[in-house]
């Protein structure tokens, strides 16, 4: 099995996983996203958390907007499928190929896990670096939360934050791999998932809070951060469950004939 | 676990072998791979909003839905 072989397995689960995260996103994330921007239309300036920034998150605002006919001739319901699945599809093909060659570089190497069961573990673990404990600390924030004027610290916390967690976890893993000859299976693991709860929790209390919900209706708000990490979670367990089996008939079929 | 743990370099006999796959074969596909990966999620994620390459809106519109939904800071 080559580099390439996973390579293709990979872009093509990437592109199923984002066909599918489009269709959860667009069946339970769209409604919430409709009603976050119809509150933003009515009450623009009550949706300004930080009174002191100087808000403009109204339709004629420059930084941005969500009306019909605005976001250069880009119209809401272009956003909610177009729009939509190229993110989602663009983002899956994206993961599944670093999916999969990370897989390719751990197959075989991960104690006696088989094909299958690492490949499947690498996805697991991805989903919790990249999407679960980053929307733990930074959850999603719908349309009008979120002033324009933090847009550069809240992307430069956010991302500060996935790149502690997914480097940490790829250290606590090559971790488990050095103690499990000492310590056995299970205590390594053990050791290394303390390890990275540890790491990610000292970076969680260390870096900035970010609340700038204000006076955003808390239905909504639950709707969307629920819808949002549903999208997430349906994204990264279609690309494992698409890649395990893409992966799996071709270890079969070079076992049968080799 | 079935049989001794005599030989734990060869690996137990009884399990078929997983295939592995040379790292100096994969490096350059990582770097490539992983290098264009990032230029995509960045596109989606963050482009437009903190750091805009090219100026203006149109992509960050276009993928909006998408990034309020995959948990990306957005405006």
């Amino acid at each position: 099995m080559t580099a390439r072989s996973f390579l293709v397995r990979g872009l093509l689960a990437g592109l199923i996983a984002g066909a599918f995260a489009f269709v959860v996103g667009y069946t339970v994330g769209e409604p919430p996203i409709d009603d976050a921007i119809a509150l933003e239309a009515t009450a623009a300036p009550a949706a300004a958390p930080d009174p002191t920034a100087g808000h403009t998150h109204d339709h004629a605002g420059t930084a941005h907007s969500h009306g019909d006919d605005a976001g250069g001739g880009i119209s809401r319901t272009t956003q909610k499928t177009w729009g939509l699945a190229t993110a989602t599809i663009a983002v899956g093909v994206a993961l599944g190929g670093i999916v999969a060659l990370v897989a390719a570089g751990v197959a075989g190497r991960l104690g006696r896990l088989s094909l299958v069961g690492s490949t499947a573990l690498v996805t697991a673990l991805g989903f919790v670096a990249y999407s679960l404990l980053p929307f733990l600390k930074y959850p999603a924030a719908p349309p009008a939360v979120g002033s324009a004027n933090t847009i550069g610290s809240r992307t430069a916390s956010y991302f500060a934050f996935v790149l502690i967690s997914v480097v940490a976890m790829v250290a606590v893993v090559a971790l488990a791999g050095a103690l499990a000859p000492r310590l056995g299976g299970h205590q390594a693991v053990v050791a290394a998932g303390t390890a990275y709860v540890a790491v990610v929790a000292v970076a969680a209390l260390a870096m900035p809070t970010v609340n700038e919900i204000g006076a955003f209706p808390a239905d909504v708000l639950w709707e969307f951060r629920l819808s949002a990490l549903l999208t997430q979670t349906a994204l990264w367990a279609a690309l494992g469950v698409a890649l395990t089996w893409l992966l799996g008939r071709l270890e079969s079929r070079s076992r049968a004939t080799a | 676990m079935s049989h001794t743990a005599a030989a734990p370099l060869t690996g137990a006999p009884t399990l078929p072998d997983v295939p592995t796959v040379d790292l100096r074969e994969l490096a350059p596909w990582a770097l490539f791979v992983g290098l264009l990966s990032l230029l995509v999620l960045f596109f989606v994620s963050a482009d437009q909003g903190a750091i805009s390459i090219p100026a203006g809106t149109a992509i960050h519109e276009w993928v909006h839905d998408g990034r309020h939904l995959l948990g990306y800071p957005c405006h």
